[in-house]
């Protein structure tokens, strides 16, 4: 810890961060632009300037840029300094001779930064007169509008594009005050980050484009702390809401998670909730055939207590997309033994193995924060930028820290950005990727492998061979597989936080046993490892914490005329079963009774459909790919008769006269039953705040304090102002009524303070700036490894290795970040960025069946025929296609499987 | 003297830039058929020099023995030059050198003011030898330092003896180059790189391009022999595009010493691997900032950044970087042969040996001059460079490329160093002096060195980048008549701002044009705003183009040159300028010798 006088006051801080950081961290203001916590210093923009004094008798003082000075003991400054203050309202005086002053219409304006620090500086009169610059804009594709003339050239969009998230189409062109951000030529951004510029920019040149077609202003939003449901990592969002559609995703920070940055799937994947295919209201079916009648609630649940009361043999199918609490329902109201989950038994075989994988003793599973900190990596069979994109930019970042050591050799400090990407220049730490195709972050890796999900598991049985013997050697691997087994245990054996990363993307058991085994081999040879999986959805595994059979188990009841009415919880089974085999199930089971938020196929031939509430209207818990579990929260009051799937369930166990099964009236009573019951879930009540914690007395608003429109919104109806909706589930208000400032970190609903509009008012937020929110970061890990558990490896068996058949190729799943979820899909600006449907071939097998590329292919197992596209693929191993996981078209299968493919 | 015994004479032509623009290659083919005509091919020889330092009266020819120095010389005087010369033995007395002071004409190039005062240690060849010939270089002493450095000296004993001349960096910092060498020295991370910067921008200023064109040679030998020092191989020689010339010499030069073992692999069998890259730059200023310099060799965006790191410790791809004006190689050689005590005897307590300038603007001899530290900027002026054309007076020197400051009358007895220049607000910059006569505005010059500074600010900090742009619409405003009071203290205030919160160089200097022209003209900024009048009557808003009645000698110069018939004169009568049909175009006024036209 070092002293430092500011302004005449000793302060303590600690030795060796950046002025700027800590005069921000102890609640000063100074201004900035080119500085982020995440992205650190370059000196670029010269807004942070304070006066230095050499000692105390110095009164004359000096200007230097807090963002570039390290803190050292004794070091005596002034903010306050008149010369110093006249000169940040010069620059923003700078700034604003050509920024065009267009608040009024910028999609920024409210919660701008450059607004603020403008205000914060006290510049107010222009004293020149001149014509401003004026740019011409770019379509930079359906996620982000460009609006150069706001540009003030701070550098913060090139830096988080190009060197935080490796981004290389964008960049900045031109020279002196021509300067020009942008991309060489119109075009959709390539990077899955461009979102980010959204927050990363300091003023309105990127604004969220989806946003635009709903534009509401910051402080008339609606907004409540969430989880994104888009894939299985669960990065924390605000969810923004008016008038009863959801108008936007923004980033909430929480150091564990995701941090300042979000991948465009989860910021722009929201749209489904305001979707055309969203069910409001329940929906009977008097025959299977006959078109569907809507039904008030009432009415609806009548007609499923007569369905379930006519015929036994209720089963239910959860759901990895559903909240802990509703799928607890589900197994609550059927009973455990006829409970599913929702996921084909390959996917629940995998997610078992990694759930009893993360409880075994000693390796613990990372948080996303602590694989940006992992100074060596083994990636097994995942495409990593495409099924968790946030981790991907973790990976990034990791492979920057053991090239770190070269800048505290010469102690250059880590902040100082400019000079450790100089210093650590193209070296890179350990990454070893092995996947079957070519990933996007190959371009970072030490080497990378090729190889089908069998040659995959056993490089990863060779590295934990060569780790320890304990673990089953791998017989007749190739001596180049050999020598890259041990020079990844080499690199992995050397580092001080070693990660292997794998996940169900291959859909391989072995890959996922090889990662464990490797893991384990590394913490037997005293190496503190790290394993983290990657699972396919939001809820994957907190529905493997609950158990039940897979999908194909409950099959097997439903046609052996053991079941006879089925409930299905948010789940589209064509997306998850062959076709013909859900087509069977259909054509047995008697009656179907479907709680979801969209039409889909499930939806059509339903009995009765009951809407549920998405994510956005509903409260809930979420267990990520760490197994961190996270509660999201209700946003607003849905429309019609939409309401929670566990409301609904609790509604048929009413009208069954079975309450007893569901005595919950509140969030709270349910989780807390279920926290009773489940053993594992039993630290789920401590995610965050119950319903009846308030702060000094009073519910957490969800509105701004400047919410406007409360009264006049209604006023052609009655003019009498409406009571707000009551809120039993959170301890949030749908009201501007309520506590405005801080509150425990898992139910912050925005990030405002005085001053700080923007979103970098969460410095205000955390415990020191870039550290974790004051109060601890939100979720509770609900997985952790358990000493007593001790299973060895006696599962594991080595594959043999792959054998390419002549007669056809192993289809295995491709994934698109834009196009494989599920959800995101119904999202316009998403479903514009998906490709279209093909199938991928190896150059070798394209030759052998000699097609080019583009040629129609039939691709073919058992009944099922597609009709594709084909694509060459020049980095697929013969012998293996790749099938896009998702696409239109391409669901209802399970991959990896053997099908033949012909010119058509 | 390149007395050769096999010719009776040799004419040496310059081949530098200027002469070959204004036709010395044309001279050379006349001259050469004229001597062959006469079957004298075998007695005199002809050589194309490097530049000979005096530009403007190119094209040059100097006729050894005797050192006969003519001027101007046209492919037609070539018959004359022979007959008259070379057959009869007679000195062409009309192709030689007038003093524009004295009127008389000297035929000896050792008597001239402009040659006569300068000591020529960088330019030490300088119109002696064929550039293109590597023999000629080592005829005179060329590369027998870096033979004395791999033969008798360790590095540690070459950057004493650098550090004992005292020299310091030519480019314009003057940071000692012994001690740069000494610290790159200290880091043991190989490679090593050593790196000429060659992109000599500044507006008027052309030394660095002489040398290179005119003595590759010594600026090879220079690297070579701090590579030895630092411990580098492999240098770079950065140079503008704008400079092909330079570029095709140093290539050559590179290919020639290669060929000689005196670059690549074990230099004169001594073990001492070093080779030479040119590096042609795209045109931008600001790459000759050692950062931005390195990071265009990179391939990256040449941005200046903040050190630390300095580049001696990680430089070019982040290994310990040495970077060396072109000046500063081309003194090595001789101090290493004549020892550092020698340079440190010449030049001045705090600033050693001697500074090349490129003498431009309103001076009767404008051209590169090199003299000792300590000369003053008068002898500069008035002494090597005769003094200011038509009679005018002196107004300004402006001193030190975009980015230095004006000294004005009054002050020219500076002592031309380092220190005494930044201490009249001036700066020693790379050596482009400018010098104006009272036919310069100011403003309007403040105004030009600024503009050049808004289009070469790299766009990263916002003081260089916005600030320069607004002093530079505000110059303009005042240039065309719409200053408005407290502009000057605008200027001053954002003067100050830019100068100590910029990031590199190139802005903290880049107001200096404007704070020091309003420190010694203040009153031509208020003429400017409060008269609305421009006394240098440079510019056009601000004159009012009217004829003096008592000045003006009905000469009617003014009315024969105005190209659009404005100006209404007869025979004895006084000029009178028909306001509707004048251009402001200033024909009249450069025209007119007796001051009548305002």
């Amino acid at each position: 810890m070092a002293v430092i006088y500011i302004d005449n006051k000793p302060y303590e801080v600690k030795e060796g961060q950046s002025l700027l950081n800590a005069c921000l961290s102890l609640g000063f203001s100074v201004p900035y632009f080119c500085w982020h916590p995440e992205l650190h210093s370059v000196g670029a923009c010269r807004q942070c300037a304070v006066k230095q004094f050499r000692n105390e008798s110095d009164t004359r003082g000096f200007i230097i840029m807090s963002c570039m000075t390290p803190v050292e003991d004794g070091l005596c400054i002034s903010i306050d300094d008149p010369e110093a203050r006249q000169f940040r309202a010069s620059i923003i005086e700078m700034l604003m001779l050509n920024h065009p002053h267009d608040c009024p219409v910028c999609d920024e304006g409210g919660e701008c930064h450059l607004q603020d620090m403008t205000v914060m500086t006290g510049h107010v009169r222009r004293r020149t007169r001149f014509p401003k610059r004026t740019y011409r804009n770019q379509d930079l594709g359906p996620f982000l509008n460009h609006e150069m003339n706001r540009c003030i050239q701070c550098y913060r969009c090139l830096r988080f594009y190009r060197d935080y998230a490796g981004g290389r189409d964008f960049n900045v062109f031109g020279i002196h005050q021509r300067l020009y951000f942008g991309r060489y030529e119109d075009g959709k951004l390539e990077s899955e980050f461009s979102g980010n510029l959204v927050e990363v920019c300091p003023t309105g040149v990127f604004t969220d484009k989806t946003f635009m077609k709903h534009f509401t202003r910051k402080w008339d939003l609606q907004t409540a702390p969430s989880i994104c449901v888009h894939c299985s990592v669960g990065c924390n969002t605000i969810v923004g809401e008016r008038y009863g559609t959801v108008r936007r995703i923004l980033n909430r920070f929480n150091r564990e998670v995701n941090g300042y940055f979000l991948c465009d799937r989860g910021r722009f994947g929201y749209e489904f909730v305001n979707s055309e295919l969203r069910i409001r209201r329940p929906l009977v079916r008097d025959a299977r055939t006959a078109e569907a009648q809507p039904a008030n609630k009432a009415a609806a649940l009548k007609r499923v207590a007569q369905i379930l009361r006519k015929t036994p043999g209720l089963i239910g199918i959860g759901s990895p997309r559903a909240s802990l609490e509703s799928n607890y329902a589900l197994r609550k109201l059927v009973g455990p033994d006829r409970f599913f989950a929702g996921v084909s038994g390959a996917e629940q075989r995998l997610i078992t193995a990694i759930l009893d994988s993360m409880r075994k003793p000693s390796v613990l599973s990372p948080s996303l924060q602590e694989v940006e900190r992992a100074d060596a990596v083994l990636l097994l069979g995942e495409d990593v930028p495409n099924t968790a994109p946030r981790l991907a930019l973790a990976l990034r970042q990791s492979v920057r820290v053991r090239p770190m050591t070269l800048a505290d050799q010469l102690c250059v400090p880590r902040w100082m950005d400019h000079a450790v990407r100089l210093v650590v220049h193209d070296a890179r730490g350990p990454l070893y990727i092995a996947t079957p195709y070519r990933t996007r972050l190959d371009s970072l890796a030490t080497k990378t492998l090729r190889g089908a999900p069998d040659d995959i598991a056993r490089l990863g049985f060779a590295v934990a061979h060569e780790l320890s013997t304990d673990s089953p050697a791998v017989a007749g691997l190739s001596e180049e597989a050999q020598s890259l087994a041990h020079e990844i245990a080499q690199a992995l054996q050397g580092a001080s936080c070693p990660l292997v990363m794998s996940g169900t993307g291959c859909g391989s058991m072995a890959v996922v046993q090889a990662a464990d085994a490797v893991a384990r081999s590394l913490r037997k040879t005293g190496r503190p490892a790290m394993l983290s999986f990657i699972v396919p959805e939001c809820n994957s595994l907190g529905l493997g914490i609950l158990g039940g059979g897979s999908l194909e188990d409950a099959v097997e009841r439903i046609l052996k005329g053991d079941a006879h009415n089925l409930i299905i919880l948010q789940s589209n089974l064509f997306r998850r079963l062959d076709r013909e085999t859900v087509e069977e199930v259909f054509e047995k089971i008697e009656h179907v009774v479907v709680l979801d938020h969209v039409a889909n196929r499930c939806v059509e031939r339903a009995d009765v459909v009951l809407p549920s509430a998405t994510f956005a209207e509903s409260d809930g818990t979420f267990v990520n790919n760490e197994g961190r579990g996270q509660r999201f929260f209700q946003v607003m009051v849905p429309q019609g008769d939409v309401q929670a799937s566990w409301r609904w369930i609790r509604d048929i166990a009413d009208a069954l006269d079975k309450g007893e099964l569901a005595p919950w009236t509140s969030l709270d009573d349910l989780i807390a039953d279920m926290a009773a019951s489940v053993q594992r879930l039993k630290e789920v009540v401590r995610i965050a705040p119950a319903a009846d914690f308030r702060m000094t007395g009073m519910r957490i608003a969800r509105e701004s304090h400047r919410y406007s429109g409360r009264t006049a919104v209604t006023a052609y109806v009655s003019v009498h102002e409406p009571k707000p909706p009551q809120d039993d589930d959170s301890p949030l208000a749908f009201s501007m009524e309520g506590f405005q400032g801080h509150v425990p970190p898992a139910v912050i609903p925005r990030f405002w303070s005085p001053g700080w509009n923007s979103i970098q008012a969460v410095n205000k937020f955390q415990s020191e700036v870039g550290g974790p929110l004051a109060g601890g970061d939100p979720g509770i890990r609900l997985i952790e490894p358990m000493e007593n558990v001790e299973k060895g490896q006696e599962g594991a068996i080595v594959p043999e290795p792959f054998r390419p058949r002549t007669d056809a190729c192993l289809l295995v799943p491709l994934f698109h970040v834009f196009g494989s979820e599920e959800l995101s899909m119904l999202s316009p600006a998403i479903a514009e960025a998906a490709p279209e449907p093909y199938v991928g071939l190896s150059p070798e097998d394209a030759d052998r069946l000699g097609l080019r590329d583009g040629n129609t292919v039939a691709v073919r197992w058992d009944e099922t025929e597609l009709t594709l596209p084909a694509k060459i693929m020049d980095d697929l191993p013969g012998g293996l296609a790749g099938l896009p996981h998702g696409l239109p078209g391409l669901s209802g299968f399970v991959l990896p499987r053997w099908g033949k493919i012909r010119a058509k | 003297m390149c007395a050769s015994p096999y010719y009776r004479m040799q004419l040496m032509i310059c081949a530098g830039t200027g002469c070959m623009a204004s036709g010395s290659l044309e001279v050379k083919a006349a001259l050469q058929k004229e001597l062959t005509k006469r079957n004298l091919q075998d007695d005199v020889q002809i050589i194309m020099t490097g530049c000979n330092g005096f530009c403007a009266m190119g094209p040059l020819v100097v006729a050894y023995p005797d050192g006969i120095f003519y001027n101007q010389v046209k492919p037609e005087h070539a018959p004359l030059i022979v007959e008259e010369h070379v057959l009869k033995g007679r000195i062409v007395k009309e192709l030689l050198f007038k003093e524009p002071v004295a009127k008389d004409q000297v035929p000896l190039i050792k008597d001239i003011g402009f040659f006569g005062r300068q000591r020529l240690i960088v330019l030490r060849n300088r119109g002696l030898i064929d550039a293109e010939n590597i023999d000629e270089y080592i005829a005179r002493d060329g590369y027998s330092a870096l033979g004395k450095v791999l033969e008798e000296m360790t590095p540690e004993e070459v950057i004493e003896e650098v550090k004992k001349s005292g020299l310091r960096g030519r480019g314009g910092g003057g940071f000692p180059t012994g001690l740069k060498w000494e610290e790159c020295r200290k880091y043991n991370n190989f490679p090593k790189y050593t790196i000429c910067n060659g992109d000599e921008g500044d507006p008027g200023a052309f030394m660095d391009r002489s040398v290179m064109e005119g003595d590759p040679h010594s600026v090879l030998e220079g690297m070579a022999i701090s590579g030895y020092a630092i411990g580098a191989h492999k240098g770079y020689i950065y140079v503008r595009a704008e400079y092909p010339l330079a570029i095709k010499r140093l290539q050559k030069a590179i290919n020639d010493a290669r060929e000689y073992g005196l670059l690549g692999t074990d230099i004169l069998g001594k073990g001492f691997d070093f080779d030479i890259e040119i590096y042609p730059g795209a045109g931008a200023f600001v790459c000759g900032e050692s950062t931005a310099l390195m990071f265009s060799i990179e391939g990256k965006r040449g941005m200046p950044r903040i050190k630390p790191p300095r580049s001696a410790e990680a430089g070019l791809w982040n290994k310990p970087t040495n970077l060396n004006n072109v000046e500063t190689f081309a003194n090595i050689p001789p101090i290493i042969l004549n020892g550092g005590d020698w340079f440190a005897s010449i030049g001045t307590e705090g600033s050693k040996g001697t500074k090349v300038f490129a003498l431009t603007g309103a001076v009767n001899n404008v051209g590169l001059v090199e003299v000792p530290m300590g000369t003053t900027l008068k002898e500069l002026i008035f002494e090597i460079g005769g003094g200011i054309p038509k009679k005018r007076k002196f107004k300004a020197a402006q001193i030190g490329g975009p980015s230095g400051g004006c000294i004005p009358l009054g002050m020219e007895d500076v002592e031309i160093d380092y220190e005494s220049l930044i201490g009249v607000g001036a700066m020693m910059g790379s050596g482009g002096v400018v010098v104006m006569d009272e036919m310069t505005c100011m403003v309007d010059t403040a105004r030009f060195f600024t503009g050049f500074c808004v289009d070469e600010s790299c766009g990263k900090c916002i003081p260089c980048r916005e600030g320069l742009k607004v002093m530079y619409d505000k110059l303009t405003d005042i240039c065309e008549g719409r200053g408005q009071e407290g502009d000057v203290e605008f200027l001053i205030e954002l003067g100050h701002h830019i100068n100590s919160t910029s990031h590199c160089g190139l802005g903290k200097s880049a107001a200096n044009p404007v704070l020091s022209t309003i420190r010694y003209f203040r009153h031509e900024y208020d003429a400017h705003i409060r008269d609305k009048h421009c006394d240098a009557l440079v510019c056009p808003n601000l004159i009012d183009f009217v004829v003096i009645e008592d000045k003006c000698k009905m000469c009617g110069l003014c009315h024969k040159n105005c190209p659009s018939n404005a100006i209404i004169w007869e025979k004895k009568t006084v000029a009178r300028i028909d306001l509707e049909k004048c251009t402001k175009c200033r024909t009249c006024i450069t025209n007119c010798r007796f001051h009548a036209i305002r």
